[in-house]
């Protein structure tokens, strides 16, 4: 007989360097910041121990950071979504099997180059040398893009659509095609039958995408820092700012509190929404 | 002559270099049970598509009551199909997938009728309170009686159904035959199911028709297809039955359970037109009758199924015991040997 007395040193070994992980670089450090955010600026910038709620009640003189990040992030995530559907459509309900994989690899692509590359292509292709000069042959003149939050849209569908296209390429892949079968008989058009059976079933996938899209765009200081040129900033460069520029460490600990608050109140509050529109079974083993 | 609601006139269905369907001329009568039987590959489930809509014909016509439909897509079809594992919408409940064909309809009924119609389309396969359910919370045979709600609320031209029972286990698939049989008197819909089943093609329907390699081999009733089969083919996909070899690639059939057994030849009845001596090789005691297997020096080797009934004249045979068997003229038949 298998002795397993020792099975639960041999599971407390296996989780240790994940627990290890989370303790040291996950909830200390969140801890800290909870506590630096109750704190004062000492004079040569940095933390002095006190307990204040001067940093919360200070944070509307952030406003406008906060506000282009909730409200560009979910666009951004809202158009990356959008673009990203056709593209996983196609490749898992209209592609030979024998190419998908290929045309996978290729949306993926372009994480093979630097994505501080990347964007300063696209400063070139929305400066005024790129698109709008182009434009302005056609009779559009004097269109600028650059550093506006049009610029930083584009930037974020670019940038995230391949994390955004193989959840959605996987719930559909699961679809049983039956289902549209079964929708045809019934006597639904096409059309319906992709509003009523595909695009429903297809939502745990568009969730996921979107939850891993709008985390990642709420955080983000690079793209509005190249895209938007310093003009349409969000609270990542604010965050920044506040640490490396004006020191004010307790401040923009603050900041970071509100901003992981806000993104817990998002994010379940949209998962419970998907999850109240889709089979919460299947949901759940997405 | 009853009316016809689904015609085929030569219709035949190529996939690439294999041809699935050939020169078929089915004709489903208004109001029958008829089924398609054959093995898997016979053409069976692409005939089957070409009524829905799904595929659609390398050549040939289909009509539905007297139109033509040839190129017309599933959705505008009046036919509704049960499916083989059933295709429920997981992210609807009951109810839902129950309406989902009236909501489709423009105008679309109001809300009172399509609840109206759905209570009384669950009533009548006994799901009763079953509305507000999702589809993982039902077993397999519920699952499946949905899919009939589903289909019959349409109120379609034709049902089709394709290998509805197979995903059943034995006891439940014998009760949904009784239930698809009483179902299918009481709405007055006809019926049209694909099966690889003869037990439950011939237990349930009005007409049997018996495809092989894509071409329509023999269509009639079960009790036709029986006692008349057309070739071995036939005879040996419904029901079981004894071949031996005969003059020009004939063979002569003799069903199993007509073939008279005793031991000695003058215990034998009257009447007989084939008497021979053999002994026995198996014995398979099956409780209503037992099945014997003979070895007979004139006739090779063939299967006798005597029903418990005939053991008080004939009594037991045990395995190497030596007996008679033979048969009477009319329950010999000489079929084409394919």
């Amino acid at each position: 007989m298998q002795d397993y007395r020792h099975s639960r040193w041999i599971t407390a070994a296996l989780l240790a360097p994940a627990g290890v992980f989370f303790v040291f670089l996950l909830i200390l450090p969140l801890v800290v910041v909870l506590v630096y955010s109750f704190g004062a600026r000492a004079p040569a910038g940095g933390y002095e121990a006190a307990f204040t709620f001067d940093n919360y009640l200070n944070l509307p003189a952030r406003g406008k950071a906060f506000f282009n990040t909730l409200t560009l992030a979910p666009l951004g995530t809202l158009l990356t979504a959008i673009a990203a559907f056709p593209v996983a459509y196609i490749l898992a309900l209209k592609t030979d099997p024998k190419w998908r994989v290929t045309l996978l690899v290729l949306i993926m692509a372009p994480f093979w180059t630097s994505q501080l590359l990347r964007y300063y292509a696209w400063i070139m292709l929305l400066g005024s040398k790129g698109i709008p000069s182009w434009l302005a042959y056609i009779g559009i003149a004097d269109l600028r893009i650059i550093n506006t939050p049009t610029a930083v849209l584009i930037g974020a569908v670019y940038g995230f659509l391949p994390l955004m296209v193989p959840p959605i390429y996987v719930s559909l892949e699961k679809l049983d095609k039956r289902l549209l079968e079964a929708s045809a008989d019934l006597g639904a058009t096409p059309l319906r039958t992709f509003f009523q059976v595909t695009l429903p079933l297809a939502l745990p996938g568009v969730a996921t995408g979107s939850m891993l899209v709008f985390i990642l765009l709420m955080g983000d200081y690079i793209l509005p820092q190249y895209l938007g040129g310093g003009k349409v900033f969000f609270i990542g460069n604010a965050l920044v700012d506040l640490f490396l520029q004006s020191r004010n460490w307790p401040y923009g600990a603050a900041v970071s509190v509100a901003l992981v608050l806000i993104m817990f109140l998002t994010i379940s509050l949209y998962m419970r929404f998907i999850l109240s529109r889709t089979d919460k079974r299947r949901a759940a083993l997405v | 002559m009853k009316q016809v609601v689904i015609e085929f006139r030569k219709v035949s269905k190529r996939f690439g270099d294999i041809a699935a369907v050939i020169d078929n001329n089915l004709a489903v009568e208004q109001g029958e049970f008829l089924s398609i039987l054959g093995p898997s590959g016979c053409g069976k489930t692409t005939s089957l598509r070409m009524m829905a809509g799904f595929e659609q014909p390398t050549s040939g016509e289909v009509f539905i009551r007297g139109e033509k439909v040839t190129g017309v897509p599933a959705y505008r079809r009046p036919v509704n199909m049960v499916f083989q594992h059933y295709a429920l919408f997981p992210h609807l409940s009951i109810a839902d997938n129950v309406s989902y064909g009236l909501r489709q309809r423009s105008p679309r009924p109001s809300a009172g009728e399509i609840t109206k119609s759905v209570d009384e389309a669950l009533d009548m396969v006994r799901l009763g309170g079953f509305g507000k359910r999702r589809t993982y919370e039902l077993s397999g045979g519920q699952q499946q009686r949905v899919a009939l709600a589903r289909a019959l609320i349409n109120r379609p031209a034709v049902l089709l159904l394709d290998e509805p029972l197979a995903a059943l286990d034995r006891k439940l698939r014998r009760e949904m035959q009784v239930e698809l049989q009483n179902l299918q008197r009481t709405v007055g819909i006809t019926f049209l199911l694909v099966t690889h089943d003869q037990e439950e093609a011939l237990s349930m329907s009005d007409r049997v028709c018996v495809m092989r390699e894509g071409r329509v081999v023999q269509t009639g009733s079960p009790r036709d297809l029986y006692d008349t089969p057309i070739n071995r083919y036939v005879a040996e996909f419904v029901g079981k039955s004894n071949f031996f070899s005969a003059a020009s690639g004939n063979v002569t059939s003799v069903r199993p359970e007509l073939i008279d057994i005793a031991a000695r030849r003058k215990d034998l009845p009257q009447g007989l037109a084939i008497r021979t001596d053999g002994r026995v090789l198996n014995r398979i005691f099956l409780g209503e009758q037992t099945e014997y297997r003979i070895a007979s020096d004139e006739l090779g080797e063939f299967t006798v199924v005597a029903p418990r009934k005939a053991e008080h004249l004939s009594g037991t045979f045990n395995i190497g015991d030596s007996i008679s068997a033979g048969w009477r003229p009319e329950h010999a038949r000489l079929l084409p040997d394919n």
